[in-house]
């Protein structure tokens, strides 16, 4: 028991940081917040997929001309990646949120629905009148 | 030996809690300028996360990335939109019950996965020994790293490049219209079809 706790206590924090940031995607009307909890749920993916490539007593994926043993320089090289893709949406996301405020007036997604609604109901009324 | 690896569990167990408080403290704030700093604060921490991790190249594009542009991006939001939450953080039982259904399926995986620091992990035995010496000795660049991520994996690089300019091409899209709904511009009313557009511009019209 305390061996599998040593050996995946790791997964398993990184595990609870997800569903917090997942948490607040569902939770959270604000849409900037919503955005941030994206945002950590994205780096806690990044974590794990680090956390599965370390190598105990291995140091960083630099050769140095003398024997050692390295971390697995794949995973890095992915989230590198994923981490720029995620720097990608966030800008699209955030520059959505602005473009809605400016239609909508708010940023909370109950007010969005309201207006909405308020408004095909205004034009169910327009047609038939 | 066993000091030094003790060392760097604590190190990872303290950072790794402090990354969870931090995002509890952002789903609970609800001044948004304040959850704004508190991401700087979690990028930077997962940076150093990072670091005791081994993956350095990715705690620098972490630190500049996530800390650096991220959070300029939200704050150059806030300025346009709203700073503060408008309703106070409810429980939502939908939520809780997606994040304890999928935890606990995450957790329910976890004992199949290899243990945390492994040396024998299956992601260690299958291609990687052929790109640690294939960089030493074909491409000679000393960071493994830079050469997989410039030369074996260059197309994954090449679709990034993509996205980025998907991406870039999609904000153009949606705050270059803004400008002309504004102030009812449009390509055949204009005198001069080229105005300026400096980012400064764009806020001070926004404040008005």
């Amino acid at each position: 028991m305390v061996d599998a706790l040593i050996s995946h206590y790791n997964y398993w924090l990184i595990i609870i940081l997800m569903m917090l940031g997942l948490y607040v995607v569902v939770s959270r009307g604000n849409l900037v917040k919503k955005i941030v909890g994206l945002n950590i749920f994205q780096t806690s993916v990044f974590l794990l997929y680090i956390s599965l490539g370390k190598v105990s007593g291995g140091t960083a994926p630099i050769l140095t001309g003398k024997p050692e043993a390295f971390s697995n320089p794949l995973p890095h090289v992915l989230i590198l990646t994923a981490i720029v893709v995620g720097i990608a949406t966030t800008a699209l996301g955030l520059a959505l949120v602005v473009r809605i405020r400016e239609s909508y007036g708010t940023i909370e997604e109950d007010d969005i629905l309201i207006s909405e609604r308020s408004q095909d109901a205004s034009d169910i009324n327009g047609s038939s009148a | 030996m066993t000091a030094s690896i003790d060392m760097v569990l604590i190190v990872d167990l303290v950072l790794l809690t402090l990354l969870c408080l931090t995002a509890l403290a952002i789903m609970l704030v609800r001044h948004l300028f304040a959850v704004v700093a508190l991401t700087g604060a979690f990028s930077l921490l997962s940076a150093g996360l990072l670091v005791t991790l081994d993956a350095v190249d990715v705690a620098f594009t972490e630190a500049a990335v996530g800390a650096g542009i991220s959070t300029v991006l939200m704050l150059g939001t806030l300025a346009l939109t709203k700073r503060r939450e408008a309703r106070s953080p409810k429980l939502s039982p939908i939520g809780l019950i997606i994040i304890f259904s999928t935890g606990a399926t995450l957790i329910y995986a976890t004992p199949d996965m290899p243990k945390f620091g492994a040396v024998d992990s299956p992601g260690l035995v299958h291609i990687v020994p052929s790109y640690i010496e294939g960089s030493e000795n074909d491409i000679a660049v000393p960071n493994i790293v830079t050469a997989i991520l410039a030369s074996y994996r260059g197309y994954d690089t090449l679709g990034e490049v993509a996205v980025i300019f998907t991406a870039g091409m999609g904000v153009i899209i949606l705050l270059g219209r803004r400008r002309e709904d504004e102030y009812g511009y449009s390509e055949e009313s204009a005198a001069f079809p080229l105005r300026p557009e400096t980012s400064n511009d764009e806020e001070g019209k926004d404040k008005s």
